[in-house]
């Protein structure tokens, strides 16, 4: 969650929906709706990140980590309200705490605010739910009490194995306690994700190998892997600009991208979308795949982001003020867009084409959007070409079982070239 | 003191005895408008509730530039020794480019003020104009300006100037025009020292024609020196270079507003206004006569404007053009220099080649183009006219890289001009050293004082046309001041060196030099590219070339990482919104092959690499 919001329309103090997304809620009762909780504080600032997030333990009344979860508890009742008065209910499938840190909260804290989401919404068979963690903040105990509370999935902050890596992400963690917070998310029987950054200035690849090669020791469920990127107003923009520090080299990256899916597949892990390797597909992140199959979920916390149906909003982003509206009872939401056909379109093409099942050729071209906005339907010519270029993988030689089957899918080199991809595609 | 004169002359019932014309050679910030200012003050034709700054120039770039491009006559009233006389001041063009028209200027008059800033001393251009107006055989009356500045040297620079034209530094009158110090002196002067015009009254009428403007209400006004005879409101003339007649329908002087009159005599200058909507009917040196009575000879002298420098202009969005012919069209009714034909680029699409004065006339006329019709173009690398011979022995001129001839060429010919550089001595090592790099021949040095030297060269126009002046004045840390006329044309060992994007020729970077300077030229544009041009999906070798053979050569590797790493809900919406402004960006892209090239990268590619071309003109 970049920490510059959108430009968008106000979001009435109500949070009413407006009619279009009224009309349309109703008949997406069978898509899965999911619930992102923002927690905006951390210990340490890190150079490079640019979420919404915040060292001080105090932000201001209801902003504080001891006040924080009842003011979260709060937007989830009015969260609960808003959606209520729209359309039936319907179950929570995946639940995801981010941040920030989560568990800087104590874990009967976290517990208390999952329960009231149940409370409230409800978990559907077998829900996914989420939290990240810091590798310094997790215990045997901590865990076992995450579990307890109805976490399925532990999401560890490991970045890297190579303490000169780290030490210019400003991550303080000490890399030997990942092995242990994975051990304890283990025995207390949570799925494990681990997140790692490649690319940060002064990494070499065999710093980078050492990393991907530790986490693969581990034998974690997910493996997220992300480049770096440089945010404008971060720390590390300065550093770069002043000269402190190598600019990030985007051939670097790619070479690393290269290695990140040789060593995973060779142990196992296959992509599923650009960033993403998971061990089989049940062990996906669900509530991330929701955000690109257009799904519903609902974002609470300050700067957290929401879609219901074709809308997307945004809250406040300080949490003082997004206590304030809150405690209130007005909606804490900053702005809001309703999307039109022909962003519809194109947020249906990028987000399709990141992941392994691509984009389904005949379902995009029958859009009522794409119709409707004058698009231009994809050709066979199109993806000839895309073919020929190597960044989309041929058909099938038997036409029947593949998945690839009308199906645009990248090739490892139409991964690192997504969004070349995507603007040919989007004409 | 003189008193200013109670009861003015009346027009065409003056007694040339009693008429007074001259003009002001003066560099651009020398402070000729400003002293013009007092003079319109102290002869009573503006009151002082009228006057504004810099009252004779109209338009506005020109107000914006501090110069003053078309030249105008203005009437004033004088009285000296109880006699009144009748003057008129005619501006001159400051700069180079308009040489031709200064000497049609200076034409119409019999003196000339030589006008010095009392700070700066004399500049190339000045001394260029002083040299002309000693050709014509002016009265030149010696004048430094601004002496009120506490940087003034009048002692200094009257020395140089009673050096220069040989009087003595006593001559040398000291005025300010910020002030009005000395101005009523100078005024006496003019009429003690400019000769008297001399013409035959009874004679068929003949009036030079000095300068020729457009105005939206009234069509052409065109300003002229009778001669001979005299021309009267209503009656029909003629201009003796086309014979084409016009009706007169008004006829008058400035002072400085119009005045219309019944007529002009001997020795008057004043304007003519026909109906005609376009200058071209009415060129500057032509001779006007009475279609009735017409003379037999036309006043020598004339000379059709001939474009020197020519340069390609398109629209960044081509779907301009249209906008850019209809300016350009509006343009040339002021412009009877400005010659214009639509070309058709591969890379830029469709735009015109135009044909310029000089480099001043291209970067006013594109900056016009730009404020006052909202467009936004780009402008190929100036080239001057080859004369090329081919094998068969027939010769082309070329204007454009374009259309040099493709098979063996027996001779190609180019301008070259006598180039003038004043100077402090200490830069005379840069400046030579500069010159020589450029294919200079020097022809001569004189010491203008002391510390001041005028350096004369015999250069290539194609040498000063890109970014010469630029580089002559960061190498004498602004001091130098350049002159430079046309002196023919001789043979040379030049060569078209062409860029290639993939294999393919982008016409916009193909340009004429010559074989010992085509290396760099194709080093230093292709490593420009590969720092413009953004990496595409392939990799894409930047070429350049003479026929065949490749001289230089850069590769922009293909791009890899193409791709947002992160993308969960809040980076959604900003994800969408980048790509729409780079769906955006692509229609600012041009095609060259199957490589994007953006409009940016033939921008900066196409400008000098020392500051940009604004810069060089204002200097």
């Amino acid at each position: 969650m970049p920490t510059t919001l959108p430009l968008g329309d106000p979001v009435p103090a109500d949070g009413s929906f407006p009619p279009e997304v009224r009309t349309a809620l109703p008949s997406r009762a069978d898509k899965p709706l999911g619930l992102y909780v923002h927690i905006p504080f951390c210990s340490v600032r890190c150079g490079y990140c640019d979420f919404n997030t915040y060292t001080a333990e105090d932000l201001g009344p209801g902003a504080s980590h001891q006040s924080y979860p009842d003011t979260l508890i709060a937007e989830l009742w009015f969260a609960s309200r808003a959606y209520d008065d729209a359309a039936p209910p319907r179950a929570l499938s995946t639940v995801f705490f981010g941040g920030g840190t989560p568990t800087l909260l104590p874990a009967e804290e976290l517990a208390r605010i999952l329960g009231t989401a149940r409370d409230l919404f409800g978990f559907a068979p077998g829900a996914e739910i989420t939290t990240e963690a810091n590798p310094d903040t997790v215990t045997p105990e901590s865990a076992q009490l995450l579990a307890q509370a109805g976490f399925t999935r532990l999401s560890l902050g490991m970045q890297s194995a190579v303490p000169h890596v780290l030490a210019t992400l400003d991550r303080t963690h000490n890399p030997e306690n990942v092995p242990a917070a994975h051990a304890a998310a283990r025995a207390a029987g949570l799925e494990t994700s681990l997140d790692l950054i490649y690319g940060t200035p002064g990494e070499s690849l065999e710093d980078w190998q050492q990393s991907l090669e530790a986490a693969i020791a581990l034998e974690p469920d997910h493996i997220s892997a992300y480049s770096l990127i440089i945010e404008e107003g971060t720390a590390m923009a300065v550093q770069i600009r002043r000269g402190v520090l190598p600019d990030i080299d985007p051939d670097d990256q790619a070479d690393k991208y290269l290695l990140t899916d040789e060593l995973l597949s060779a142990a196992g892990y296959q992509w599923y979308e650009v960033s993403n390797f998971s061990r089989n597909r049940q062990t996906r992140s669900r509530h991330n795949l929701n955000y690109w199959l257009d799904s519903d979920w609902w974002g609470a916390g300050p700067g957290a982001h929401s879609h219901l149906a074709g809308m997307r909003w945004w809250n406040v982003k300080h949490p003082a003020a997004y206590a304030q509206r809150v405690h209130q009872g007005v909606s804490p939401g900053h702005g809001r867009e309703i999307l039109d056909a022909q962003a519809k379109v194109l947020e249906h093409l990028m987000l399709r084409l990141r992941i392994r099942e691509g984009l389904d050729l005949a379902e995009y071209n029958a859009l009522p959007e794409l119709a409707a906005s004058g698009g231009v339907p994809i050709t066979q010519d199109q993806l000839g070409q895309l073919v020929d270029d190597g960044l989309l993988e041929p058909g099938p030689a038997e036409p029947t079982a593949s998945y690839r089957q009308g199906r645009a899918v990248l090739t490892l080199k139409g991964r690192l070239l997504a969004d070349a991809v995507t603007r040919r595609l989007a004409g | 003191m003189s008193p200013k004169a109670s009861k003015p002359l009346v027009p065409a019932q003056t007694d040339p005895a009693a008429t007074r014309n001259f003009c002001i050679i003066a560099h651009i910030d020398h402070g000729k408008s400003t002293l013009a200012d007092r003079m319109l003050q102290l002869t009573g034709v503006v009151q002082p509730r009228d006057m504004k700054a810099q009252y004779l120039d109209r338009m506005d770039i020109e107000r914006e530039r501090g110069i003053t491009i078309k030249s105008q006559a203005v009437r004033m009233p004088w009285e000296y020794a109880g006699e009144t006389f009748a003057f008129h001041m005619i501006d001159t063009p400051g700069h180079v480019d308009f040489s031709y028209e200064v000497s049609r200027s200076l034409a119409a008059c019999e003196g000339a003020l030589l006008l010095v800033d009392a700070a700066q001393g004399i500049e190339a251009q000045t001394l260029a104009n002083l040299y002309l107006a000693m050709e014509h055989d002016l009265a030149i009356i010696p004048v430094l300006n601004k002496i009120d500045l506490p940087a003034a040297m009048p002692d200094k620079y009257a020395e140089e100037l009673a050096h220069l034209i040989g009087c003595e530094p006593d001559d040398v009158l000291r005025v300010s025009g910020k002030t009005g110090e000395g101005v009523e002196a100078l005024l006496d002067r003019i009429v003690e020292e400019v000769p008297a015009p001399e013409g035959q009254a009874d004679a068929p009428a003949r009036a030079m024609i000095f300068d020729s403007v457009y105005d939206t209400y009234r069509g052409v006004v065109t300003f002229v020196r009778v001669v001979d005879g005299q021309l009267s409101h209503r009656e029909k003339i003629q201009m003796m270079s086309t014979g084409v007649t016009h009706e007169l329908l008004e006829i008058g002087v400035s002072s400085p507003e119009p005045e219309a009159t019944k007529g002009l005599g001997v020795g008057e200058v004043g304007y003519l206004i026909t109906g005609v909507k376009d200058v071209r009917q009415s060129k500057v040196g032509d001779t006007v006569t009475s279609a009735k009575n017409p003379a037999v000879e036309i006043i020598g002298g004339y000379e059709d404007p001939k474009p020197m420098v020519f340069s390609g202009l398109f629209p960044i969005d081509g779907s301009d053009f249209p906008v850019l012919r209809e300016a350009l069209e509006k343009l040339q009714l002021n412009d009877a220099a400005l010659n214009f034909e639509p070309e058709t680029s591969t890379a830029l699409g469709f735009g015109f080649r135009v044909g310029f004065l000089g480099l001043l006339h291209l970067e006013i006329t594109r900056e016009r183009l730009e404020q006052e019709y909202n467009l936004e173009l780009i402008s190929t690398a100036p080239n001057v006219v080859y004369q090329v011979t081919g094998e068969d022995g027939e010769v082309s001129t070329v204007t454009n890289p374009s259309e040099f001839p493709e098979g063996k060429i027996l001779e190609i010919r180019e301008p070259v001009v006598d180039a003038t550089i004043i100077v402090p001595a200490e830069y005379i090592g840069a400046v030579m050293e500069l010159c020589q790099s450029r294919r200079g021949r020097m022809e001569g040095m004189d010491y203008l004082s002391e510390e001041r030297v005028e350096i004369r060269y015999k250069m290539p126009l194609a040498e000063i046309v890109f970014d010469f002046f630029d580089q002559l004045k960061s190498r004498t840390k602004g001091y130098a001041s350049l002159n430079w006329q046309a002196s023919g044309e001789q043979a040379a060992d030049l060569v078209k060196v062409d860029i290639l994007l993939q294999g393919d020729k982008v016409d916009a970077f193909s340009a004429i030099t010559h074989r010992d300077h085509a290396y760099s030229y194709g080093v230093k544009m292709a490593s420009k590219l590969k720092e413009l041009i953004p990496r595409q999906q392939f990799e894409v070798p930047i070429q350049a070339a003479i026929g065949s053979r490749i001289i230089a050569r850069e590769n922009i590797r293909a791009i890899r990482k193409d791709v947002l790493s992160k993308c969960y809900g809040g980076d959604i919406s900003r994800k969408r919104k980048l790509l729409e402004k780079q769906k955006e960006g692509k229609k600012r892209m041009k095609m060259v092959g199957t490589v994007e090239v953006p409009q940016e990268a033939f921008i900066a590619a196409l400008s000098s690499d020392e500051g940009n071309a604004k810069e060089k003109a204002k200097k």
